[in-house]
């Protein structure tokens, strides 16, 4: 790893003394503390959402129309959670703010991590492949499908929403995870772009070596390119996890029963069933939170390495 | 082009005009198969079903154009347009000034991966999850925001309520969400700029704002222009976070296209206007990619 905070050298070079060598070698550094300012306050909008969710949650619900501007837990409980995991019994719920009704969260949590990773596995490695031929093989109308694939990007979801529900439902796949998962499964048109712009930035010299060496264009393809990749195709493969795991509006669609609910429809059902007047805020934010902590888990396990493996690119 | 003809086939040849159409077929199978079944045959469908009347209970019934007849006379549909387009002109302004601001910071401040890792904590909650939070923090009696409003000495603001407010509120609830992740995008381009750029810079005496539009923007570009694509395609189709917190009210000021479509569909069963309304969206999306496609060469970059 490099490090680019290393001290200035003393000697400043000559050319530059008349201009930028005036000021002093020890001054304050204005310029970085302004930015880091900048960056700070980015990071305090940026987090402190988070941090009232699990203020609110550990919260009272009652307490929290008394003293909305304490900065900390209110009658702290954990009944929002309770609520959360059906844990209370119907007169509790009710007498905190909560509607009564229970979720079954681990088969929702089993369901969606069950769609995500399936999706993220077979769609990234469809659309590298995909990728790959678009930026480096050579056939006929290479050109002309890459543009159907670009123009693809272009049709708004509402726009395939009914047509899949109906061709779904026709394959009588409605509430089922298959039934969720077809229509992302195999293809991402932003996916397919943005790795053929990184493939196309792989130096071509590296793969014509191969290539003469006597390795075929597949093998280049699995044993350089991809692992050429590694950094692109990380960050893909986050990125895909996550939309899989937060979407919300084909799911809501296709899922009827628990056999098929996914967290984010889940989290809709709980807020929808919370009370109009005086929402159970506490019951809300515990419900979100839980919705949220398993993405947040698994981003704090991988995020240093594929934060890290981004410098990676194969360029320098 | 290629002689096809020459060449007997049990020659081995390495000439470098291979034509690897039979192994392109194979690898853009899988995501063919998906395009063609999952995206385009509900595109086609999705069209014919505009110029129907459509129930979804009852086969659609051909009635021409009258569909679109009816968008062009529908003062519902123009006030979505506008209200869209507002919400586009704030979100995607906003976003991306913030996130390039986010993405050159950490470029040039820090190789912190804890710090990179915050930024995009965001992107790693759902909308639904963000619209929620955010109904609670911008709350007009108990959330937190107004109450420090209260603070300052402000009077409460019904950001969720009031006509001027609520898009401008959807729009920065939005920006929230997908910054770090635009950033991200940002900061994996800036690492394909080469760092010997910035120590000749350095060395001549550059500061770090000329660095910036010299070296930064103009390499960044293809993959700024790439990431403008995506989010303003991203950001015409806004529907989670409108349809969990105000469903398009108050009267219409928040009834973004999506919502609207969705309402006349969902809501109402005219599948067929609903359609209608999206194939307009369909072109004005299509009319903007190509623009900005071509304009800023999103395809080249400065570094080959």
């Amino acid at each position: 790893m490099t490090t680019t905070t290393s001290e200035r050298t003393t000697s400043s070079p000559t050319a530059a003394g008349s201009a930028a060598a005036t000021a002093p070698r020890r001054a304050i550094p204005w310029g970085k503390i302004a930015a880091w300012a900048v960056m700070v306050i980015f990071l305090l909008i940026t987090l402190f959402p988070f941090y009232w969710m699990l203020r609110t949650a550990l919260s009272s619900n009652n307490a929290l129309a008394t003293q909305p501007g304490s900065f900390l837990p209110v009658g702290l409980n954990t009944g929002g959670f309770e609520r959360v995991f059906g844990l209370q019994d119907v007169e509790t719920a009710i007498s905190q703010g909560g509607s009564g009704a229970s979720i079954n969260f681990w088969r929702y949590l089993l369901n969606s991590v069950i769609v995500a990773t399936t999706i993220t596995v077979v769609q990234t490695f469809s659309c590298a492949m995909a990728a790959y031929a678009f930026s480096r093989l050579r056939w006929r109308g290479r050109d002309t499908v890459f543009l159907i694939f670009l123009g693809s990007l272009m049709i708004p979801q509402i726009f395939t929403l009914l047509p899949n529900f109906i061709l779904i439902k026709n394959l009588g796949l409605v509430d089922t995870l298959v039934g969720i998962m077809l229509p992302t499964l195999f293809i991402s048109s932003f996916a397919i772009f943005f790795l053929r712009q990184f493939f196309n930035n792989i130096s071509r010299e590296v793969e014509e070596a191969a290539l003469i060496d006597g390795a075929s264009k597949s093998r280049v393809f699995f044993t350089l390119i991809l692992p050429m990749s590694s950094a692109p195709l990380a960050t893909l493969a986050l990125l895909t996890y996550m939309t899989a795991w937060n979407e919300y509006f084909w799911s809501l669609m296709v899922s009827y029963t628990d056999q098929s609910r996914v967290l984010t429809v889940a989290l809709g059902v709980f807020r929808a069933q919370s009370p109009g007047t005086g929402p159970d805020w506490s019951g809300l934010m515990a419900a979100t939170l839980v919705a949220a902590a398993p993405m947040l888990l698994l981003f704090a396990l991988f995020a240093k390495k594929i934060v890290n493996s981004i410098g990676f690119t194969g360029i320098k | 082009m290629s002689t096809a003809t020459t060449s007997t086939r049990s020659v081995p040849t390495r000439r470098r005009r291979k034509d690897d159409t039979k192994l392109a077929l194979l690898f853009i199978a899988p995501a063919s198969l998906g395009l063609l079944v999952f995206l385009v045959w509900p595109l086609l469908t999705g069209i014919y079903y505009s110029f129907t009347e459509y129930t979804t209970l009852t086969p659609p019934q051909w009635v021409g154009l009258d569909n679109y007849v009816r968008l062009f006379e529908d003062p519902v549909f123009w006030t979505s347009l506008r209200v869209t387009i507002l919400y586009v002109v704030i979100n995607i302004g906003v976003q991306t000034v913030v996130a390039l601001l986010i993405a050159v910071l950490m470029q040039r401040l820090t190789q912190s991966t804890i710090l990179r890792s915050l930024v995009l904590a965001p992107y790693l909650v759902s909308n639904v999850v963000a619209a929620i939070v955010f109904l609670w923090i911008l709350d007009t009696q108990l959330g937190i925001f107004n109450v420090a409003l209260g603070w300052i000495g402000f009077d409460p603001i019904s950001f969720w309520a009031d006509e001027t407010w609520v898009i401008p509120t959807v729009a920065l609830v939005n920006v929230w969400r997908h910054m770090g992740y635009t950033a991200l995008l940002l900061f994996a381009g800036l690492q394909s700029i080469p760092s010997h750029l910035y120590e000749a810079a350095r060395t001549e005496g550059a500061g770090e704002m000329r660095m910036f539009r010299s070296i930064t923007l103009p390499l960044l570009r293809p993959i700024l222009a790439l990431v403008l694509i995506m989010t303003i395609i991203g950001s015409f189709q806004v529907f989670d976070t409108v349809a969990v917190t105000t469903r398009g009210g108050p009267a219409d000021a928040s009834k973004v296209l999506q919502m609207y479509i969705y309402d006349n569909a969902f809501a109402q069963y005219q599948f067929g206007y609903a359609s209608a309304l999206s194939v307009a969206l369909l072109v004005i999306l299509m009319v903007i990619t190509f623009a900005q496609y071509w304009m800023t060469r999103a395809g080249q970059s400065d570094l080959d």
